[in-house]
């Protein structure tokens, strides 16, 4: 009796949810994409930014600051390349100081990228589409200016090829045993694979910008880049499946390049260094920072090129969550650490972490805790995650607190080594600083290169999560249930008469030929 | 023999040849929506159709089913990447270290696995995406900046809203007017003959 109670309950449910599907006014899910954009429109919007002669004075008010910023960077790479290494404020016991901590900091801002690109593609997050493209721009660019220190840091920049396993007349390899190499090898083929990844996710919409060209050049230049794209299903085929492949390589490979990170710290024997949570705990950072980026970027983007309909607010609201979810991973790591240092019962190791919350720099780590765990926690309110002016803001601190996190771990543990008389306060030189800032200028020139001449949201992404994209869209009803759906995509050789095909829908018989 | 299976290769990468009496490459219909697409895909397949191809700005669910293809090869040549990479960082650390340069570290093993874990799977990742990438150009006989297809002005629609469905004159059933009819009869938009001289010209 319960039980055809219960039958009948269920049935009658499933009848309404179904005749609400079936007239529209229910709806499960926001749509990805607003303001009912056709294909063509979204064509329009996005190409028409890389295409248009006239360049806005906005742009190249940003890009003169962000010109006047790398020529800042490379001049003073000179003067420290010409002086050495002591032009910074690295010195014993403070080995590694701002280098270090703009490198991690580059990189893990990078990762954010990846993530966008593979690992939310994995999940079948299709909110991704609007944000990728740029994401993993940013990916690229950022690594590049991470690139630059531990390259220079190396000292005689005219031997950094001793880092890779070149032949030389001195018969020696790199050191495999040494983390360092490790590193060496994870962020050059993370930057390699990224490049890779982009280019392929570029190739479709490049054919786009090709088939629009005017000019003689556009056309030879696009042309050549889009290697004769023609958007055959016989391609897409294969073109899916190697997209696919790339996400899932790029997926444990963005987590090792951190991880490898990580062990340039935590396979020392440096107390508030060596710690096993590093790994994770330097990866869920990773994610923060960077999306925290993505987010600083895309704010300013999406304004400026009127793409809100494409990157709309529930994709910022998406990344507000990933960034209250990382913060306080984050935030527990710091908290773990802690815990572990008093429960090992290693005095050396508890006098660092004491060290490092009411020491010297007790300053730089409360800036740090305040940044990456309490303010993030005002995502928990959804008013804030979709305010503009709020997450701007509280993206700039994230960043802010993640180049502390990274200046925190580098610095404290190091300034007061096992010999007390060599312990001091380490601070960077202006050498350090304007370095740091010039790079900064380096990638808003490389991200304002990517905007203006590039393809910024990845179209045929796009157009692919529209539903207009989907053949059961064209089908009566919501395309579900009716029958007729499931017959239309069935081969032939196995369905040899197809019997259940809707009449309406099969193709006419073939004739007598 | 060979140039049959050249010929075969060729046209599963969606190169087909022109018929060298005239010069026809083939016809080229538009249809007004991804839906459409996919049925006169289905059907063109199912009327014995094999040297076709259809052309849209995005990837259509369903489409690899409807032309009957099969499962992308792309894995395989990822796979070999993978395997070269494995060996490739396996081979560069022992060797290095073990035999053109030994170091003897406190009587410490020349070469461990457990500290080459790292570079190997750094190096197994990047040779894995190297496949994955080449082997999609390869399989696609990508770059080919020169199509045939590129002759009809309306064909710069298929990478923004339109939706094409090709038939090759190399298809054994392929007949000029019978085959257009069938395009129209199965609600093609327009269809339009492409002809090519193997030459291209600006």
């Amino acid at each position: 009796m319960a039980n055809q109670e219960h039958a009948h309950s269920t049935a009658t449910e499933h009848k309404d949810l179904s005749a609400l599907a079936a007239d529209g006014s229910y709806d499960a899910s926001p749509p990805l994409v607003t303001g009912n954009l056709a294909f063509d429109d979204i064509t329009e919007m996005v190409s028409k930014h890389a295409e248009k002669k006239k360049t806005p004075l906005m742009w190249w008010i940003l890009f003169g600051i962000g010109l006047a910023g790398s020529l800042m960077l490379f001049a003073l790479l000179a003067y420290k390349i010409w002086n050495g290494v002591g032009v910074w404020g690295n010195n014993q016991p403070v080995g590694w100081g701002w280098p270090i901590v703009n490198f991690v900091w580059w990189v893990g801002i990078g990762h954010a990228g990846t993530l966008i690109s593979a690992i939310l593609f994995l999940f079948r997050q299709q909110w991704r589409t609007a944000i990728n493209r740029s994401a993993e721009a940013m990916t690229i660019f950022a690594v590049m200016c991470a690139g630059i220190f531990p390259a220079v840091h190396v000292g005689r920049i005219w031997v950094v090829y001793w880092m890779f396993p070149v032949p030389n007349q001195m018969e020696m390899w790199p050191q495999f045993k040494s983390p360092l190499m490790w590193d060496v090898f994870a962020v050059s083929s993370y930057f390699t694979v990224s490049l890779l990844f982009w280019y392929v996710g570029l190739v479709p919409d490049l054919a786009t910008l090709r088939d629009r060209a005017k000019t003689f050049w556009r056309k030879r230049v696009l042309g050549f880049l889009a290697l004769g794209w023609t958007g055959a299903n016989r391609h897409w085929r294969n073109y899916e499946k190697s997209y696919l492949i790339l996400a899932a390589l790029a997926t444990p490979l963005v987590l090792s390049v951190h991880s490898v990170v990580s062990f340039d710290f935590a396979t020392s024997v440096i107390p508030g260094w060596h710690t096993t949570i590093f790994p994770p705990y330097f990866v869920a950072g990773a994610i923060f920072s960077g999306f925290a980026m993505v987010l600083t970027l895309l704010i300013i983007a999406r304004v400026a090129y009127n793409l809100e309909n494409i990157i709309t607010i529930n994709h910022l609201e998406k990344m507000n969550i990933i960034i209250l979810v990382t913060g306080t991973l984050v935030g527990f790591a710091y908290i773990t650490e802690f815990f572990i240092a008093w429960y090992s019962g290693v005095e050396y190791e508890q006098y660092a972490f004491l060290n490092r919350a009411f020491g010297p720099y007790a300053w730089a780590y409360w800036i740090m805790m305040a940044c990456n765990l309490i303010t993030p926690q005002l995502f928990w309110f959804k008013k804030i995650r979709r305010s503009i002016p709020a997450m701007f803001t509280l993206s700039i601190i994230v960043n802010i607190g993640m180049w502390y996190e990274r200046f925190v771990i580098t610095v404290t543990s190091l300034h007061r080594d096992f010999l007390p008389s060599s312990w001091g306060y380490y601070a960077g030189t202006w050498v350090d600083v304007l370095t740091f800032i010039g790079t900064m200028g380096f990638f808003l020139t490389l991200f304002l290169l990517f905007l203006r001449f590039a393809p910024m949201v990845a179209m045929a992404e796009v157009k692919a999560v529209l539903p207009e994209a989907d053949p059961h869209h064209y089908e009566e009803g919501d395309g579900h249930g009716t029958g007729a759906d499931v017959a239309f995509i069935q081969p032939a050789q196995e369905t040899e008469s197809s019997p259940d095909t809707d009449p309406d829908d099969a193709p006419p018989p073939p004739d007598a030929s | 023999m060979i140039d049959d299976l050249t010929r075969q290769v060729k046209a599963s990468m969606g190169i087909f040849e022109s018929r060298e009496e005239d010069d026809v490459y083939g016809l080229l219909a538009e249809f007004s929506n991804p839906s459409t697409l996919m049925h006169a895909a289905e059907s063109v397949r199912e009327r014995g159709y094999s040297h076709f191809d259809t052309h849209s700005p995005f990837p259509i669910h369903g489409m690899d089913r409807a032309m009957g293809l099969g499962n992308s090869k792309v894995g395989y040549f990822t796979f070999g990447g993978g395997l070269t990479g494995l060996i490739v960082g396996y081979w560069l650390q022992w060797w290095t270290a073990a035999v053109d340069y030994p170091l003897n570290i406190s009587g410490k093993p020349l070469f461990a696995i457990e500290p080459s874990i790292p570079i190997i799977f750094e190096v197994v990742v990047l040779f894995s995406a190297f496949g994955a990438v080449a082997g999609m150009f390869a399989l696609n006989g990508l770059p080919r900046p020169y199509h045939p297809l590129f002759y009809s002005e309306r064909f710069k629609k298929a990478t923004d809203d339109g939706f094409f469905l090709h038939i090759a004159a190399s298809d054994t059933q392929f007949d000029q007017n019978d085959t257009a009819q069938m395009l129209r009869d199965i609600g093609a938009l327009n269809v339009e003959l492409i002809q090519d001289d193997g030459v291209a010209d600006a």
